[in-house]
Protein backbone atom coordinates (compact mmCIF):
# COMPACT_ATOMS: atom_id res chain seq x y z
CA UNK A 1 0.00 0.00 0.00
CA UNK A 2 1.00 3.04 -0.79
CA UNK A 3 1.97 5.89 2.14
CA UNK A 4 -0.89 7.35 4.10
CA UNK A 5 -1.38 10.85 4.57
CA UNK A 6 -2.28 11.01 8.10
CA UNK A 7 -3.16 14.22 8.51
CA UNK A 8 -6.05 15.82 9.70
CA UNK A 9 -8.58 18.39 8.21
CA UNK A 10 -11.92 19.54 8.96
CA UNK A 11 -13.15 19.71 5.76
CA UNK A 12 -11.78 17.53 2.62
CA UNK A 13 -13.60 18.64 -0.29
CA UNK A 14 -13.70 15.69 -3.32
CA UNK A 15 -13.23 17.86 -6.84
CA UNK A 16 -11.36 20.91 -7.46
CA UNK A 17 -13.52 22.19 -10.53
CA UNK A 18 -15.90 25.33 -10.02
CA UNK A 19 -17.87 23.97 -7.16
CA UNK A 20 -15.31 22.51 -5.08
CA UNK A 21 -12.56 25.10 -5.59
CA UNK A 22 -15.53 28.36 -4.22
CA UNK A 23 -16.14 26.09 -1.44
CA UNK A 24 -12.91 25.57 -0.57
CA UNK A 25 -12.06 29.04 -1.11
CA UNK A 26 -14.68 29.87 1.35
CA UNK A 27 -14.70 27.54 4.00
CA UNK A 28 -10.81 28.39 4.61
CA UNK A 29 -11.63 31.88 4.92
CA UNK A 30 -13.80 30.99 7.32
CA UNK A 31 -10.55 29.34 9.46
CA UNK A 32 -11.06 25.61 8.15
CA UNK A 33 -8.51 23.28 7.64
CA UNK A 34 -9.36 22.18 4.09
CA UNK A 35 -7.92 19.41 1.51
CA UNK A 36 -9.47 19.65 -1.87
CA UNK A 37 -8.56 15.97 -3.82
CA UNK A 38 -8.74 16.68 -7.20
CA UNK A 39 -8.17 14.01 -10.77
CA UNK A 40 -5.87 14.38 -12.70
CA UNK A 41 -5.42 16.08 -16.48
CA UNK A 42 -8.12 13.29 -18.07
CA UNK A 43 -10.82 14.41 -15.91
CA UNK A 44 -13.87 15.46 -17.41
CA UNK A 45 -13.83 19.23 -16.47
CA UNK A 46 -16.93 20.96 -16.90
CA UNK A 47 -14.77 23.66 -15.45
CA UNK A 48 -12.35 23.72 -18.18
CA UNK A 49 -15.40 24.09 -20.99
CA UNK A 50 -18.22 26.22 -20.00
CA UNK A 51 -19.80 29.46 -21.54
CA UNK A 52 -19.22 31.25 -18.62
CA UNK A 53 -22.44 32.93 -18.42
CA UNK A 54 -24.01 34.14 -14.79
CA UNK A 55 -27.27 33.98 -15.74
CA UNK A 56 -30.54 34.37 -14.29
CA UNK A 57 -33.47 34.43 -16.80
CA UNK A 58 -35.98 31.98 -17.60
CA UNK A 59 -33.73 29.52 -14.31
CA UNK A 60 -36.30 27.98 -11.64
CA UNK A 61 -39.74 26.66 -13.70
CA UNK A 62 -40.86 24.03 -11.25
CA UNK A 63 -38.82 24.83 -8.13
CA UNK A 64 -39.04 29.05 -7.53
CA UNK A 65 -36.46 28.12 -4.88
CA UNK A 66 -34.19 27.79 -7.52
CA UNK A 67 -34.65 31.16 -8.83
CA UNK A 68 -33.90 32.91 -5.68
CA UNK A 69 -31.00 31.09 -4.82
CA UNK A 70 -29.63 31.94 -8.54
CA UNK A 71 -30.76 35.34 -8.34
CA UNK A 72 -29.02 35.70 -4.40
CA UNK A 73 -25.85 34.51 -6.23
CA UNK A 74 -26.14 36.96 -9.34
CA UNK A 75 -26.51 39.55 -6.85
CA UNK A 76 -23.44 39.31 -4.83
CA UNK A 77 -21.35 38.46 -7.45
CA UNK A 78 -19.99 41.50 -8.13
CA UNK A 79 -18.61 41.65 -4.59
CA UNK A 80 -17.53 38.17 -5.27
CA UNK A 81 -15.55 38.70 -7.96
CA UNK A 82 -13.84 41.99 -5.88
CA UNK A 83 -13.12 40.17 -3.33
CA UNK A 84 -11.36 37.56 -5.20
CA UNK A 85 -9.13 40.31 -6.96
CA UNK A 86 -8.04 41.77 -3.30
CA UNK A 87 -7.25 37.93 -2.66
CA UNK A 88 -5.50 36.78 -5.48
CA UNK A 89 -4.88 39.77 -8.03
CA UNK A 90 -7.30 38.23 -10.77
CA UNK A 91 -9.76 39.75 -12.34
CA UNK A 92 -12.40 37.54 -13.65
CA UNK A 93 -13.94 39.80 -15.86
CA UNK A 94 -17.41 40.19 -14.21
CA UNK A 95 -19.82 42.26 -16.06
CA UNK A 96 -23.40 42.38 -15.38
CA UNK A 97 -25.07 44.33 -17.82
CA UNK A 98 -28.02 41.89 -17.90
CA UNK A 99 -28.55 39.54 -20.80
CA UNK A 100 -30.38 38.66 -23.90
CA UNK A 101 -32.14 35.03 -25.15
CA UNK A 102 -32.67 36.03 -28.95
CA UNK A 103 -35.37 34.50 -30.85
CA UNK A 104 -35.45 33.56 -34.68
CA UNK A 105 -38.91 32.88 -35.07
CA UNK A 106 -42.28 33.98 -34.08
CA UNK A 107 -43.02 31.15 -32.61
CA UNK A 108 -39.22 30.96 -30.75
CA UNK A 109 -40.65 34.17 -29.30
CA UNK A 110 -43.99 33.19 -27.75
CA UNK A 111 -42.82 30.18 -26.65
CA UNK A 112 -40.30 32.55 -24.94
CA UNK A 113 -43.12 34.79 -23.56
CA UNK A 114 -45.04 31.74 -22.29
CA UNK A 115 -41.96 30.33 -20.54
CA UNK A 116 -41.18 33.54 -18.93
CA UNK A 117 -44.78 34.05 -18.02
CA UNK A 118 -45.38 30.62 -16.31
CA UNK A 119 -41.68 31.03 -14.48
CA UNK A 120 -42.59 34.46 -12.98
CA UNK A 121 -46.38 33.25 -11.87
CA UNK A 122 -45.33 30.59 -9.81
CA UNK A 123 -46.26 31.04 -6.38
CA UNK A 124 -43.34 32.47 -4.16
CA UNK A 125 -41.29 33.11 -7.53
CA UNK A 126 -38.91 35.82 -6.65
CA UNK A 127 -39.03 38.87 -8.03
CA UNK A 128 -37.14 40.09 -10.81
CA UNK A 129 -37.72 42.76 -13.57
CA UNK A 130 -37.50 40.92 -17.52
CA UNK A 131 -38.54 42.12 -20.77
CA UNK A 132 -40.22 40.91 -23.79
CA UNK A 133 -38.71 42.93 -27.00
CA UNK A 134 -39.34 42.95 -30.35
CA UNK A 135 -36.94 43.52 -33.57
CA UNK A 136 -37.20 47.15 -33.69
CA UNK A 137 -37.26 47.57 -29.86
CA UNK A 138 -33.94 45.26 -29.62
CA UNK A 139 -31.70 46.54 -32.48
CA UNK A 140 -31.63 49.79 -30.75
CA UNK A 141 -29.87 47.85 -28.10
CA UNK A 142 -28.19 45.00 -30.31
CA UNK A 143 -27.23 47.15 -33.71
CA UNK A 144 -26.09 43.89 -35.02
CA UNK A 145 -28.92 41.78 -35.47
CA UNK A 146 -29.86 40.62 -38.40
CA UNK A 147 -33.69 40.48 -40.44
CA UNK A 148 -34.21 36.94 -38.83
CA UNK A 149 -34.09 38.15 -35.52
CA UNK A 150 -38.00 38.04 -34.05
CA UNK A 151 -37.27 39.76 -30.43
CA UNK A 152 -35.61 38.83 -27.44
CA UNK A 153 -36.18 38.49 -23.96
CA UNK A 154 -33.97 41.04 -21.59
CA UNK A 155 -33.49 40.77 -17.88
CA UNK A 156 -31.04 43.32 -16.49
CA UNK A 157 -29.55 40.62 -13.65
CA UNK A 158 -27.82 38.52 -16.20
CA UNK A 159 -23.95 38.83 -17.28
CA UNK A 160 -20.98 36.68 -17.73
CA UNK A 161 -17.04 36.43 -16.49
CA UNK A 162 -13.49 34.54 -17.47
CA UNK A 163 -14.49 31.57 -16.19
CA UNK A 164 -11.54 29.89 -16.87
CA UNK A 165 -9.99 33.13 -14.79
CA UNK A 166 -12.11 32.56 -11.92
CA UNK A 167 -11.29 28.85 -11.65
CA UNK A 168 -7.34 29.90 -11.40
CA UNK A 169 -8.34 32.42 -8.98
CA UNK A 170 -10.33 30.17 -7.32
CA UNK A 171 -7.41 27.57 -7.16
CA UNK A 172 -4.95 30.63 -6.12
CA UNK A 173 -7.36 31.49 -3.22
CA UNK A 174 -7.74 28.47 -2.03
CA UNK A 175 -4.08 28.13 -1.78
CA UNK A 176 -3.41 31.49 0.28
CA UNK A 177 -5.82 30.75 3.01
CA UNK A 178 -3.97 27.75 3.31
CA UNK A 179 -6.04 24.95 1.62
CA UNK A 180 -4.12 21.60 0.73
CA UNK A 181 -4.80 20.98 -2.75
CA UNK A 182 -3.86 17.90 -3.98
CA UNK A 183 -3.95 16.51 -7.93
CA UNK A 184 -4.42 13.10 -9.09
CA UNK A 185 -6.73 12.21 -5.80
CA UNK A 186 -9.06 9.76 -7.68
CA UNK A 187 -11.20 8.75 -4.83
CA UNK A 188 -11.47 5.45 -4.44
CA UNK A 189 -13.10 4.38 -1.59
CA UNK A 190 -14.88 6.91 1.23
CA UNK A 191 -15.87 5.86 4.80
CA UNK A 192 -17.35 7.23 8.18
CA UNK A 193 -14.91 5.53 10.67
CA UNK A 194 -14.80 6.38 14.54
CA UNK A 195 -16.40 10.14 14.07
CA UNK A 196 -14.01 10.85 10.52
CA UNK A 197 -14.06 10.46 7.32
CA UNK A 198 -10.95 7.84 5.57
CA UNK A 199 -10.65 8.67 2.16
CA UNK A 200 -8.58 6.45 -0.25
CA UNK A 201 -6.84 7.34 -3.11
CA UNK A 202 -4.44 5.80 -5.43
CA UNK A 203 -1.59 7.62 -3.19
CA UNK A 204 -3.00 6.96 0.55
CA UNK A 205 -5.46 7.62 2.74
CA UNK A 206 -6.50 10.82 4.30
CA UNK A 207 -8.67 12.09 6.85
CA UNK A 208 -11.03 14.76 7.53
CA UNK A 209 -13.85 15.61 9.93
CA UNK A 210 -16.24 16.73 6.88
CA UNK A 211 -16.48 15.28 3.92
CA UNK A 212 -17.88 17.62 0.58
CA UNK A 213 -18.30 15.21 -2.46
CA UNK A 214 -18.23 18.16 -5.21
CA UNK A 215 -16.90 15.90 -7.94
CA UNK A 216 -19.55 16.46 -10.99
CA UNK A 217 -20.60 13.24 -12.76
CA UNK A 218 -18.14 11.49 -9.94
CA UNK A 219 -20.61 12.51 -7.12
CA UNK A 220 -22.68 9.82 -8.40
CA UNK A 221 -20.36 6.81 -7.94
CA UNK A 222 -18.97 8.55 -4.52
CA UNK A 223 -22.43 9.11 -2.63
CA UNK A 224 -23.58 5.71 -2.20
CA UNK A 225 -20.68 5.21 0.00
CA UNK A 226 -21.48 7.92 2.88
CA UNK A 227 -25.78 7.05 2.54
CA UNK A 228 -26.28 10.01 0.12
CA UNK A 229 -27.92 9.99 -3.38
CA UNK A 230 -26.30 12.39 -6.28
CA UNK A 231 -28.48 10.97 -9.59
CA UNK A 232 -26.74 12.73 -12.26
CA UNK A 233 -25.62 12.49 -15.69
CA UNK A 234 -23.37 14.05 -18.20
CA UNK A 235 -25.44 16.43 -20.72
CA UNK A 236 -23.30 17.68 -23.58
CA UNK A 237 -22.59 20.48 -24.60
CA UNK A 238 -20.69 22.15 -28.19
CA UNK A 239 -18.80 25.30 -27.67
CA UNK A 240 -17.34 27.31 -31.14
CA UNK A 241 -14.84 29.66 -30.42
CA UNK A 242 -13.70 32.56 -33.15
CA UNK A 243 -10.49 35.22 -33.65
CA UNK A 244 -10.47 37.95 -31.57
CA UNK A 245 -12.06 40.79 -32.18
CA UNK A 246 -12.72 44.12 -31.11
CA UNK A 247 -15.39 44.98 -28.82
CA UNK A 248 -18.78 44.86 -31.07
CA UNK A 249 -21.36 43.29 -28.81
CA UNK A 250 -21.68 45.11 -24.77
CA UNK A 251 -24.58 42.18 -23.43
CA UNK A 252 -24.09 38.85 -23.40
CA UNK A 253 -26.58 36.79 -25.29
CA UNK A 254 -27.86 32.91 -23.86
CA UNK A 255 -26.18 30.95 -26.91
CA UNK A 256 -23.40 33.60 -28.13
CA UNK A 257 -21.07 36.12 -26.12
CA UNK A 258 -17.98 37.89 -26.74
CA UNK A 259 -15.17 37.56 -24.29
CA UNK A 260 -12.77 39.89 -21.79
CA UNK A 261 -10.26 39.16 -24.69
CA UNK A 262 -12.33 39.65 -27.88
CA UNK A 263 -13.42 35.96 -28.94
CA UNK A 264 -16.62 35.40 -30.09
CA UNK A 265 -17.98 32.04 -27.67
CA UNK A 266 -21.52 30.26 -29.62
CA UNK A 267 -22.67 27.55 -27.54
CA UNK A 268 -25.57 26.38 -25.90
CA UNK A 269 -26.06 22.89 -27.60
CA UNK A 270 -27.95 20.47 -25.49
CA UNK A 271 -26.89 16.33 -26.31
CA UNK A 272 -27.57 13.06 -24.29
CA UNK A 273 -24.43 11.24 -25.36
CA UNK A 274 -23.13 9.82 -21.88
CA UNK A 275 -19.45 10.28 -21.51
CA UNK A 276 -18.56 11.09 -25.01
CA UNK A 277 -17.35 14.59 -25.04
CA UNK A 278 -16.74 14.43 -28.64
CA UNK A 279 -17.80 17.71 -31.16
CA UNK A 280 -20.30 16.95 -34.14
CA UNK A 281 -19.85 18.93 -37.66
CA UNK A 282 -23.75 18.65 -37.68
CA UNK A 283 -24.44 20.68 -33.76
CA UNK A 284 -21.40 22.86 -34.27
CA UNK A 285 -23.31 24.08 -38.16
CA UNK A 286 -26.45 24.34 -36.80
CA UNK A 287 -24.65 26.39 -33.84
CA UNK A 288 -22.94 28.68 -36.48
CA UNK A 289 -25.77 29.14 -38.96
CA UNK A 290 -28.04 30.38 -35.92
CA UNK A 291 -25.18 32.29 -34.81
CA UNK A 292 -24.94 34.39 -38.19
CA UNK A 293 -28.71 34.78 -38.06
CA UNK A 294 -28.26 36.72 -35.29
CA UNK A 295 -25.51 38.59 -36.36
CA UNK A 296 -25.07 38.62 -40.05
CA UNK A 297 -21.59 40.12 -39.39
CA UNK A 298 -19.95 37.02 -37.96
CA UNK A 299 -20.18 35.44 -41.06
CA UNK A 300 -16.54 36.38 -41.92
CA UNK A 301 -15.00 35.45 -38.52
CA UNK A 302 -12.53 32.55 -38.32
CA UNK A 303 -13.44 29.83 -36.14
CA UNK A 304 -10.36 28.97 -33.78
CA UNK A 305 -11.69 25.90 -31.82
CA UNK A 306 -14.51 24.26 -31.13
CA UNK A 307 -14.94 21.62 -27.69
CA UNK A 308 -17.36 19.51 -26.13
CA UNK A 309 -17.81 19.51 -22.31
CA UNK A 310 -20.28 17.39 -19.84
CA UNK A 311 -22.76 19.30 -18.25
CA UNK A 312 -23.38 17.78 -14.81
CA UNK A 313 -27.44 17.31 -14.99
CA UNK A 314 -30.25 16.06 -12.64
CA UNK A 315 -33.63 14.61 -14.14
CA UNK A 316 -35.14 17.79 -12.72
CA UNK A 317 -32.83 20.09 -14.10
CA UNK A 318 -31.91 21.17 -10.31
CA UNK A 319 -29.20 21.65 -7.83
CA UNK A 320 -28.33 19.03 -5.26
CA UNK A 321 -27.15 19.89 -1.97
CA UNK A 322 -28.12 17.44 0.89
CA UNK A 323 -26.51 16.19 3.76
CA UNK A 324 -26.25 12.53 4.97
CA UNK A 325 -28.41 10.77 7.55
CA UNK A 326 -26.29 7.57 8.29
CA UNK A 327 -22.79 9.53 8.01
CA UNK A 328 -23.17 12.70 9.80
CA UNK A 329 -20.77 15.38 8.34
CA UNK A 330 -20.90 14.25 4.79
CA UNK A 331 -22.30 16.92 2.40
CA UNK A 332 -22.87 16.74 -1.86
CA UNK A 333 -22.85 20.00 -3.97
CA UNK A 334 -23.63 19.09 -7.73
CA UNK A 335 -25.13 21.15 -9.80
CA UNK A 336 -24.54 22.41 -13.94
CA UNK A 337 -24.08 26.16 -13.55
CA UNK A 338 -20.71 26.08 -11.56
CA UNK A 339 -20.53 29.65 -12.65
CA UNK A 340 -23.68 31.64 -11.71
CA UNK A 341 -23.24 29.97 -8.52
CA UNK A 342 -19.83 30.49 -7.75
CA UNK A 343 -20.24 33.37 -5.40
CA UNK A 344 -23.70 31.64 -3.63
CA UNK A 345 -21.05 28.28 -2.84
CA UNK A 346 -18.37 30.83 -1.95
CA UNK A 347 -20.09 32.89 0.32
CA UNK A 348 -23.08 31.25 1.84
CA UNK A 349 -23.09 27.61 1.49
CA UNK A 350 -19.21 27.60 2.25
CA UNK A 351 -20.01 28.58 5.58
CA UNK A 352 -22.93 26.31 6.09
CA UNK A 353 -20.34 23.44 5.74
CA UNK A 354 -17.59 24.99 8.03
CA UNK A 355 -20.66 24.85 10.59
CA UNK A 356 -21.55 21.51 9.88
CA UNK A 357 -24.95 22.17 8.74
CA UNK A 358 -26.93 23.23 5.60
CA UNK A 359 -29.37 25.81 6.37
CA UNK A 360 -33.04 24.89 6.27
CA UNK A 361 -33.86 27.02 2.74
CA UNK A 362 -31.62 24.48 1.22
CA UNK A 363 -33.87 21.85 2.29
CA UNK A 364 -35.70 21.80 -0.95
CA UNK A 365 -32.66 20.76 -3.04
CA UNK A 366 -32.13 17.56 -1.14
CA UNK A 367 -31.81 14.70 -3.48
CA UNK A 368 -34.73 12.84 -1.33
CA UNK A 369 -36.78 14.96 -4.09
CA UNK A 370 -35.99 12.06 -6.49
CA UNK A 371 -37.47 9.40 -4.25
CA UNK A 372 -41.18 10.15 -4.75
CA UNK A 373 -42.49 7.70 -6.76
CA UNK A 374 -43.27 7.90 -10.70
CA UNK A 375 -46.84 6.90 -10.48
CA UNK A 376 -47.71 9.36 -7.14
CA UNK B 1 17.72 42.12 -41.77
CA UNK B 2 16.71 39.99 -45.35
CA UNK B 3 18.56 40.20 -48.55
CA UNK B 4 17.38 38.64 -51.87
CA UNK B 5 18.47 35.57 -53.01
CA UNK B 6 20.57 37.54 -56.25
CA UNK B 7 18.96 34.44 -58.59
CA UNK B 8 15.80 35.49 -57.51
CA UNK B 9 14.60 37.56 -59.87
CA UNK B 10 10.68 37.80 -61.47
CA UNK B 11 8.30 41.01 -62.43
CA UNK B 12 8.02 43.62 -59.83
CA UNK B 13 4.82 43.43 -58.55
CA UNK B 14 4.04 46.63 -57.08
CA UNK B 15 1.51 47.11 -53.83
CA UNK B 16 0.80 49.46 -50.44
CA UNK B 17 1.44 48.40 -46.82
CA UNK B 18 0.30 51.49 -44.47
CA UNK B 19 -0.39 53.55 -47.92
CA UNK B 20 2.78 53.47 -48.55
CA UNK B 21 4.74 51.62 -52.11
CA UNK B 22 6.69 48.64 -51.19
CA UNK B 23 7.93 46.88 -54.45
CA UNK B 24 7.83 42.64 -54.57
CA UNK B 25 8.34 39.96 -56.76
CA UNK B 26 6.13 37.57 -58.64
CA UNK B 27 5.49 34.69 -56.42
CA UNK B 28 6.36 36.53 -53.19
CA UNK B 29 3.77 35.84 -50.55
CA UNK B 30 2.65 39.04 -48.89
CA UNK B 31 4.64 37.93 -45.35
CA UNK B 32 8.07 37.36 -47.50
CA UNK B 33 7.36 41.20 -49.60
CA UNK B 34 7.10 42.33 -46.07
CA UNK B 35 10.27 41.13 -44.84
CA UNK B 36 12.07 41.93 -47.94
CA UNK B 37 10.66 45.03 -47.41
CA UNK B 38 12.27 45.56 -44.03
CA UNK B 39 8.60 45.54 -42.72
CA UNK B 40 9.16 42.74 -39.27
CA UNK B 41 6.51 44.05 -37.33
CA UNK B 42 3.54 43.15 -38.87
CA UNK B 43 1.21 43.33 -36.32
CA UNK B 44 0.62 43.46 -32.65
CA UNK B 45 -1.30 40.61 -30.22
CA UNK B 46 -4.98 41.38 -29.66
CA UNK B 47 -4.71 41.44 -26.06
CA UNK B 48 -0.91 42.33 -24.59
CA UNK B 49 -0.39 44.38 -27.23
CA UNK B 50 3.55 42.51 -28.30
CA UNK B 51 5.05 42.95 -31.51
CA UNK B 52 4.82 40.00 -34.51
CA UNK B 53 6.42 39.02 -37.31
CA UNK B 54 6.09 36.19 -39.83
CA UNK B 55 7.61 33.34 -38.50
CA UNK B 56 7.03 29.99 -39.23
CA UNK B 57 6.29 31.23 -43.44
CA UNK B 58 3.73 27.94 -44.10
CA UNK B 59 0.47 28.36 -42.79
CA UNK B 60 0.95 27.06 -39.20
CA UNK B 61 1.67 29.42 -36.50
CA UNK B 62 -0.33 33.03 -37.51
CA UNK B 63 2.05 35.01 -36.85
CA UNK B 64 2.09 37.06 -39.61
CA UNK B 65 -1.51 38.11 -39.78
CA UNK B 66 -2.42 41.08 -41.56
CA UNK B 67 -5.31 43.19 -43.37
CA UNK B 68 -4.99 42.52 -46.89
CA UNK B 69 -7.61 44.68 -49.09
CA UNK B 70 -9.83 45.54 -46.18
CA UNK B 71 -10.13 42.24 -44.28
CA UNK B 72 -8.54 41.38 -41.21
CA UNK B 73 -6.19 38.82 -40.21
CA UNK B 74 -5.44 37.27 -43.21
CA UNK B 75 -2.40 34.92 -42.80
CA UNK B 76 0.57 37.24 -45.08
CA UNK B 77 2.82 33.77 -45.90
CA UNK B 78 -0.18 31.95 -47.21
CA UNK B 79 -1.51 35.11 -49.68
CA UNK B 80 0.79 35.88 -53.30
CA UNK B 81 1.61 38.98 -53.86
CA UNK B 82 -0.82 40.55 -56.30
CA UNK B 83 -0.35 44.27 -57.91
CA UNK B 84 -2.31 46.90 -56.13
CA UNK B 85 -2.89 45.21 -53.24
CA UNK B 86 -3.66 47.18 -50.32
CA UNK B 87 -1.71 45.55 -46.84
CA UNK B 88 -2.18 47.09 -43.61
CA UNK B 89 0.24 46.06 -40.69
CA UNK B 90 -2.57 45.39 -37.69
CA UNK B 91 -2.87 47.03 -34.63
CA UNK B 92 -4.44 44.99 -31.88
CA UNK B 93 -7.82 43.04 -32.40
CA UNK B 94 -9.64 42.70 -36.12
CA UNK B 95 -12.73 44.23 -36.04
CA UNK B 96 -15.96 42.92 -36.87
CA UNK B 97 -16.23 43.43 -40.72
CA UNK B 98 -13.17 44.06 -41.70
Amino acid sequence: MAGSERRDYDLAVIGGGLVGSAIAWGAARRGQRVAVLDEGDLAYRASRGNFALVWVQSKGLGMPEYAAWTKRSSDAWGGFADELRAATGYDVAFERPGGFHLCLSETELETRAAVLRRLHNQPHMVQYPYEILDHDALAKRLPEIGPAVMGASYCPLDGHCNSLRLLKALHAGMKSEGAAYLANRSVEYLERRAGEFSITSASGELRAGKVLLAAGNGNARLAAMVGLKAPVRPQRGQIIVTEKVRRFLDYPIATLRQTDEGSVLIGDSVEEAGFDDTVGLGVLSTMAARAVRMFPRLAALNVVRTWAALRVMTKDGFPIYDRSESAPGAFVATCHSGVTLAAGHALFLAPMLAAGALAPELAVFSARRFDVSQAA
Amino acid sequence: MFRRLHEADGKAVRLTVDGRPVAAREGDSVAAALLAAGIVVCRTTPVSGAARAPYCMMGACFECLVTIDGRGNRQACLVRAEPGMAVATQVGKRELGR
